[in-house]
């Protein structure tokens, strides 16, 4: 913001760290003990906005990846689906309610291991983690009403990868429904994320949960792999690129284990003329500069009604320049740090091809602080659909704007890419809406709205945004076998 | 947005030419400017501001002229422990009352009346006229009128907007404040319009509410209503003033206001001229508040005065 000394110039408003006890070193979460691995290689896990180490953890090998998965095997066999669906329930609601005890220090150690603002933290994440929890608790009983036959078995063990985007909502979707379903799990959060899995292994331990239904190995893709192909894995469940989701899908080809795949996505945020603007503003920008932008459904394709397309950018800029960019850990702060520098370097490159195949960039004008990653909310316009900008994943604070003049031209233009994760739709006339809900080629719809999330309702994609459902009834059965009846 | 100018033949199809209020996004958009914090330097900045923004407001059948005398103190000096405080930026009582504010207050303050059969609305023009001129030939340099809220929502806008006009024209060289009584109004679509057809028919301010109906002002549709003042001001070059009223008892609340001020028409608002508070018990709380940030702790109710 531009503060004029008259204007009103928001004070220093930083959430505290003292609440976060970090340790200088983590193991792996095996069978109900954090095991510190005799020979597995170290690495670093950083504060994207400062650059300063929070901590090291375990490049997981195959050793400990087996020993997890055997673990989870053991726990799976000999007590957790064994247990009553009620009391699995009283586990699940546990760690739903220590979620929210503990949100506040969560909230704050996902921002500085994440970079992202405190503010989304603290109203979105640990929110929506704790009401996953708390959702698929519910069901645990409750299985036979699932629609999935009598008496619907569980699969057995979870082989779940996780992104660093949302790490402790991502750890949320994927570890309550496999507990609620009777399934154990070995989780592997993201290399640059992996500190609000290892606070999530210590809830475990304070529920009480019997040891080895929750195991964490921490480490890069090599680990990621391991536990992917290793033996004795029922289920694969990934959320990611869709280059790596490609691979994890070749490698188990020809096995019998079952594979969800939550993948990239260029969703296209369509605007009517007749529109609610100024909402449609804020859903622009919630669409795409929430969470930097680094959101696999995020809306970066903005596609407006040529008729509008002059007045909306007037206003969409106005907004941009209120975007309050920087210290992940001010109360204040909208848009904060990009998590990695290697994220950092292809959102930058992505950029370059903007400029170099003649799109015209303009960024909100702010300070960006010295040290950590940054990347100004930015606005591609004059985009056409051939450039890259447009269809390729930026995973950052970058929208491209395109036109369009019909009702069927926008359609052509949002289903015109390999993904089809998500969709937005602006305008006042509710039969369209639904005109255009019934074609668009996306696994979820929002009119009138963007980025709403909730666990009762089904989320995936279409395409190379992948397969299966997470949420909701049908997130149910990527964890179940039907009954044979 | 709507262009000038404006024939009254056009002005039912270029009001309902305006785009849509997304009445959740409004909401969450406002919620989320709720969550902003506001502390140290900016706080007490914040609420210097608010006192100032304050039109400390009697409105009551039991009104006396001794009643308004000290309302009028109050305002002048809030409180007389600190002469530091500033002044708030007007009084508003109804205009049998106005001779006794503008005694009490010289040329220290705006004298605002509320006029046009407040707060329902329902008088002949002609009265509403008479009721008009009467304040400001006692002394009222302010006027806060109500909207005719039966023709608004029978769909005669040019009624309400002849009506605005004829009382500006009234006002003289007194600001013009059209109360569009939001609570009644009911939906933000209906907000917009009405903000609309009240600046292109010459009000200074647009205001939220009579404070006799609930809800009153709320930060939704005062946000609705910022948005029409800042687009407004983009169409015809003129920064038209907005006031929210009744319902605002605490600084937490009023610095959420001008939160929504800031972010949404910026600095150029930030200032008495353009944004008010119709209120009566917030500017004890300001008052609190201020000595708290000044002292270190919180004093009490006794602590300031009760008109």
């Amino acid at each position: 913001m531009t503060d004029e000394p008259s204007g009103f110039p928001y004070a220093p408003a930083p959430e505290s760290t003292a609440i976060v006890n970090i340790s200088s070193s983590y193991g792996i979460f095996i069978d109900g003990a954090f095991v510190e691995p005799a020979d597995a290689p170290r690495f670093k896990t950083i504060n994207p906005a400062t650059e300063e180490v929070l901590s090291e953890v375990c490049q997981a090998g195959a050793p400990e990846v087996a020993a997890a998965v055997a673990a989870a095997r053991r726990a799976h066999d000999e007590v957790w689906s064994a247990m009553s669906g009620a009391e699995r329930g009283k586990y699940v609601y546990r760690l739903a309610r220590l979620l929210q005890e503990r949100a506040r220090e969560l909230a704050v150690l996902e921002s500085m291991d994440n970079g992202k603002p405190i503010r989304e933290s603290r109203d979105v994440d640990l929110p929506l983690a704790a009401a996953h929890f708390f959702y698929h608790a519910g069901w645990a009983d409750k299985l036979d009403h699932a629609g999935l036959g009598r008496d619907p078995r569980s699969l057995g063990v979870a082989a779940q990868i996780i992104p660093w985007n949302f790490p402790l909502l991502m750890l949320a979707w994927k570890v309550a429904p496999a507990l609620a379903t009777g399934n154990t799990v070995v989780l592997k959060p993201a290399e640059t994320t992996p500190l609000t899995a290892l606070a999530f292994a210590e809830l475990c331990q304070q529920a009480d949960l019997p040891p080895g239904v929750v195991n964490i190995v921490t480490g890069d893709g090599r680990t990621g792999q391991l536990l992917a192909e290793c033996e004795g894995v029922d289920k694969v469940a990934f959320t990611g690129s869709t280059e790596v989701g490609k691979q994890i899908q070749r490698s188990l080809a020809g096995t019998r284990r079952r594979l969800t795949l939550e993948l990239g996505g260029k969703a296209a945020n369509i605007i009517f003329d007749d529109a609610p603007l100024d909402e449609a503003v804020e859903g622009i920008v919630n669409g795409i500069y929430f969470n930097q932008g680094h959101v696999c459904c995020a809306g970066s394709r903005l596609l407006v009604q040529e008729s509008i397309v002059e007045d909306l950018l007037v206003r969409l800029r106005r907004r941009l320049q209120t975007l309050r960019v920087g210290d992940p850990l001010d109360k204040n702060t909208d848009v904060g740090a990009i998590n990695s520098a290697a994220q950092l370097e292809r959102i930058v490159a992505l950029a370059e091809s903007g400029d170099a195949e003649g799109a015209q960039r303009w960024s909100a004008p702010c300070t960006l602080p010295d040290r950590g990653f940054w990347f100004p909310p930015t606005i591609f316009t004059s985009v056409s659909t051939a450039h890259r900008i447009a269809r390729e994943e930026i995973f950052g604070p970058v929208l491209s704007v395109l036109t369009f003049r019909t009702p069927d031209e926008a359609v052509e233009k949002a289903n015109n890419t390999p993904y089809g994760l998500s969709a937005g739709i602006w305008t006042e006339k509710g039969s369209r809406i639904l005109w255009m809900a019934s074609r668009l080629r996306a696994g979820v719809v929002w009119a009138n709205t963007f980025n709403q999330f909730d666990p009762a309702s089904p989320f995936g994609g279409y395409g190379e945004s992948g397969f299966g459902r997470e949420g909701g009834r049908a997130g149910l059965a990527a964890y179940l076998q039907e009954a044979s009846s | 947005m709507i262009g000038t100018p404006v024939g009254l033949d056009q002005l039912h199809s270029a009001l309902k030419g305006l785009a849509g209020v997304d009445e959740v996004g409004a909401a969450s958009r406002a919620a989320m400017l709720g969550t902003r914090s506001i502390k140290a330097s900016s706080k007490a900045r914040a609420i210097d501001l608010a006192i100032a923004m304050v039109d400390l407001t009697t409105l009551e059948g039991m009104d006396t002229p001794g009643k308004v005398r000290a309302l009028c103190a109050k305002a002048m000096r809030p409180d007389p422990g600190d002469p530091g405080t500033p002044a708030v930026a007007a009084v508003c009582i109804y205009g049998d009352l106005v001779a006794t504010a503008r005694e009490a207050v010289g040329d220290a303050l705006h004298v605002a009346a509320v006029a046009t059969a407040f707060p329902s609305g329902r008088a002949s023009m002609a009265v509403k006229l008479l009721e008009t001129e009467q304040a400001v030939a006692a002394g009222a340099d302010e006027i806060d009128m109500v909207i005719d809220r039966g023709a608004f929502l029978a769909g005669d806008y040019v009624r309400v907007f002849e009506e605005i006009s004829a009382v500006k024209n009234a006002c003289g060289s007194a600001r013009l404040k059209v109360i569009l009584e939001t609570g009644e109004l009911k939906t933000l679509d209906n907000v917009r319009r009405a903000s609309w057809l009240a600046m292109l028919a010459g009000a200074d301010f647009i205001k939220t509410s009579t404070g006799k109906v609930t809800p009153a002002a709320t930060p939704t549709v005062t946000l609705v209503m910022l948005e029409a003042v800042r687009d407004f001001a983009l169409v015809h070059g003129r920064k038209v003033g907005v006031k929210a009223a009744g319902g605002i008892r605490t600084s937490k609340d009023a610095i959420k206001y001008l939160v929504l001020v800031n972010e949404t028409v910026g600095n150029d608002w930030l200032n008495p001229d353009l944004f008010r508070f119709g209120a009566s018990t917030l500017l004890n709380d300001l008052l609190l508040q201020r000595q708290r940030m000044l002292s270190g702790h919180y004093s009490g109710p006794n602590y300031v005065t009760i008109d």
